[in-house]
């Protein structure tokens, strides 16, 4: 067995072969949810938590779907029916699910490192579903799996990541993947929304889309919140749709046959043209989200082969 | 019954002082300090092959608990940590809760301190009213109560006009403000130093020119007003080089750091570890490095605790709500040590940052070895080696960035007026 940990906290530390193991038996959920099959049985009688602190219709239920067909019993937390709006802490919630015995506990939080924290306190394996501006390692396993099965590989491309890479786990998360499996990653945006010393990373930066876009493989664009028109990071929306949207013209310096992604949801008009978002043969967006599911089950999978409690 | 206490054979060393001998405290004073001395009958001996005797540590920047955040720390048990750490003088700061902003606190402060008998307090005053940044506080009045300088603590005094004021009316009392160097809008937010690390981690940054920026316009305001800025926990290696132009100058400008800013640098946060969570923020490694070059070439005036107590509840959050802040009592003589040991400073000098050089600034006559001194002394052993364990350290604040750290120098007594508090 290749994954050796216990959680799942971040893709930055994995090795290419961990990675691939992942992804592999992502994979083969993708069939296996495409044939209408069931694996009810697997994760019988385990007890997964969704503790989301922020609000996330999409990866909550695509944890939770992931978690059904495996058998597993789901309980979804959410932070207005949890206590923690009267003052109890992380560490307390921590406490509170642990004498529940939880087996898998998801977890997105507003703050970096709130996942971490609470993997030093549970039992529980902890899967990190997006804390602060820190991580999201399950979508950049869903890109991935969405980029090897629409390039066939995943070494050697060329992914330009767009847009708000500062304050975008996704683009922490994909930079660490997607370097690690050998692209060549290229990050896209305006100089204010680009992290400090990004390039150590092992990227390179762009202020400019026609020359960051060129020849890429994937293009792959961010959600730009409207806090930063507001913070004054970037001067309006039109502004930046006119020179980081994605639309027709920029997307023809990629690759004729380069892919679009985005990890929703999307803006349309500020970041994204409806028309390239829409685009059945370039757009992957939905792709991403059927893989989204599979990830999730891979990861469960894998997550509840080390930590089989009930087991005799 | 004599009360003589005579040190015989050991290295005494302070402020223009070096010599291997024995040393007498009679009368809660040092009545003589010589390579010989006589023994006079009844005298307690404390014989300490290899150990150096120095002025009791003058520490001119340390947060208490009291009043307001007694659960993080108490003046007792502060005292109890300054003794174990060989400190028997303390500056503390102004920022607690009610903030030292009206004279009879700076008096019961100090009255505080008194009742302890280990510690001298020197209280600081506040430099605005509840160190909220918008109104003066009585300097005057609080000058004349015994507030050794003005600061408002861990809160930098971010306006231009208020901080030209503070240094221009203070002057008139000849009083330094103490200045915590960091621009407030360009740090706003930020709990790490900008770097390679903040974006892994994805935590917002500080960028090390918030210090610079401040630092440089409160020289440039030292000027205009003809008064005395002190900056705190200088950080930075752009920021002290302003400082050694200013002092070339012949501004009335000095600054201090305290240990973790000479000895930690920032990938001591690591996997979000809070305990190493301070304020400034501990910085890149070139940095660190300018810090130690500021230390020996006499740029930095004093080494401080820094100390903010903390408690677990503060500090086991997600790294950004965590609070920032170290606890330094302890470990103060032994980090400063460990740059002795590896030939960055000589040990008089590095004494001296701990002793003669703050007090002269907080106006204090403590921290000196000469006939007639008041005899708060430390005795500690060099080269004897301790590991610094969060949960084993003196005092209630647990709280240490050097958790783990291996350190040469061990307190082995400390003196108070003559009177043995610690060892």
């Amino acid at each position: 067995m290749f994954y050796r940990q216990k959680h799942l906290l971040a893709i930055e530390g994995l090795e290419p072969p961990e990675i691939g193991q992942l992804l592999d038996l992502a994979e083969s959920y993708v069939l296996l949810n495409r044939s209408g099959k069931t694996q009810r049985d697997l994760l019988r009688g385990r007890t997964l938590i969704n503790l989301f602190f922020e609000d996330s219709t999409r990866t909550r239920t695509s944890f939770e779907l992931a978690g059904k067909r495996l058998g597993a019993d789901v309980i979804n937390m959410g932070v207005s029916t949890s206590s923690v709006n009267k003052g109890e802490t992380l560490i307390d919630t921590a406490a509170t699910l642990n004498a529940m015995h939880c087996d898998l506990l998801v977890v997105r939080h507003d703050q970096s490192g709130a996942p971490n924290l609470l993997a030093q306190i549970v039992d529980a394996a902890v899967i990190n579903a997006g804390d602060g501006t820190h991580e999201h390692p399950t979508q950049a396993l869903l890109d991935a799996l969405t980029i090897k099965r629409r390039k066939g590989r995943i070494a050697g491309l060329i992914v330009a990541i767009c847009g708000d890479i500062a304050h975008s786990r996704v683009a922490r998360s994909n930079i660490h993947l997607l370097t690690t499996m050998g692209c060549q990653v290229r990050v896209v945006g305006p100089p204010t929304l680009i992290p400090a010393q990004v390039a150590d990373l092992g990227v390179t930066v762009f202020h400019d889309m026609e020359a960051g876009l060129r020849d890429a493989d994937v293009v792959m664009m961010l959600r730009l919140q409207r806090e930063r028109m507001s913070k004054g990071q970037v001067p309006s929306a039109r502004e930046y749709f006119r020179f980081y949207g994605l639309d027709a013209a920029k997307l023809a310096f990629a690759k004729p046959d380069a892919i679009v992604m985005h990890p929703g949801p999307m803006n349309r008009g500020v970041e994204i043209d409806s028309a390239i978002a829409d685009d059945p043969v370039r757009s992957v967006i939905k792709e991403q989200v059927e893989m989204g599911v599979a990830v999730r089950m891979g990861v469960l999978d894998m997550l509840s082969r080390g930590n089989r409690r009930n087991e005799h | 019954m004599s009360t003589d206490t005579l040190f015989s054979g050991v290295r005494i060393v302070g402020a223009g002082v070096d010599v291997q001998g024995d040393l007498l405290i009679r009368d809660g004073i040092i009545a003589d300090f010589g390579p010989s001395l006589g023994r006079p009958d009844g005298a307690t001996v404390i014989e300490a092959d290899a150990a150096v005797l120095c002025p009791g540590l003058v520490d001119m920047r340390a947060a208490l608990g009291e009043p307001g955040f007694e659960y993080r720390e108490t003046i007792a048990s502060a005292a109890a940590a300054a003794a174990a750490g060989g400190i028997t003088t303390l500056a503390a700061l102004p920022d607690t809760n009610p903030a030292i902003d009206d004279p009879a606190l700076v008096q019961l402060l100090r009255t505080r301190g008194e009742d302890t008998g280990s510690l001298t307090i020197l209280p600081y005053g506040a430099v605005t009213r509840g160190c909220r940044g918008e109104e003066l506080a009585e300097l005057g009045l609080l000058r004349e109560a015994g507030a050794v300088a003005f600061t408002d603590g861990s809160k930098a005094i971010g306006s231009s006009r208020l901080m030209r004021l503070a240094l221009s009316y203070a002057r008139g009392f000849g009083a330094r403000i103490v200045q915590h160097p960091e621009d407030p809008s360009l740090a706003g937010g930020g709990c790490a130093t900008e770097s390679e690390q903040a974006t892994r981690l994805g935590l917002p940054g500080i960028p090390a020119a918030a210090e610079a920026i401040m630092v440089a316009r409160d020289i440039r305001l030292a000027e205009l007003t003809g008064g005395a800025v002190h900056f705190a926990h200088v950080s930075t290696g752009e920021a002290l080089a302003l400082i050694r132009q200013a002092k070339v100058a012949g501004l009335s400008v000095t600054c201090d750091t305290a240990p973790p800013y000479f000895d930690l640098n920032e990938t001591s946060i690591g996997d979000f570890r809070t305990y190493a969570k301070l304020s400034p923020p501990l910085r890149k490694e070139h940095d660190r490095k300018a810090v130690i070059a500021a230390l020996a070439d006499g740029t930095i005036d004093a080494i401080a605790s820094d100390h903010q107590p903390r408690d677990a509840d503060d500090k086991r959050l997600p790294f950004a709500l965590a609070s920032a802040g170290g606890s330094g009592l302890a470990t103060l003589l032994g980090v400063t040590l460990a740059y002795v040991h590896n030939g960055s400073m000589a040990l008089p000098a590095a004494i001296e940052l701990l002793t003669a050089r703050p007090a002269d600034l907080l106006g204090s006559e403590a921290g000196r070895i000469a006939k007639g001194a008041v005899a708060d002394l430390c005795l500690f052993d060099p080269d004897r080696i301790w590991k610094v364990e969060a949960g084993e350290l003196p005092g209630k604040a647990q709280n240490t960035p050097f958790d783990g750290r291996a350190l040469e120098g061990v307190v082995l007594g400390t003196w108070k007026r003559g009177k043995r508090v610690f060892g």
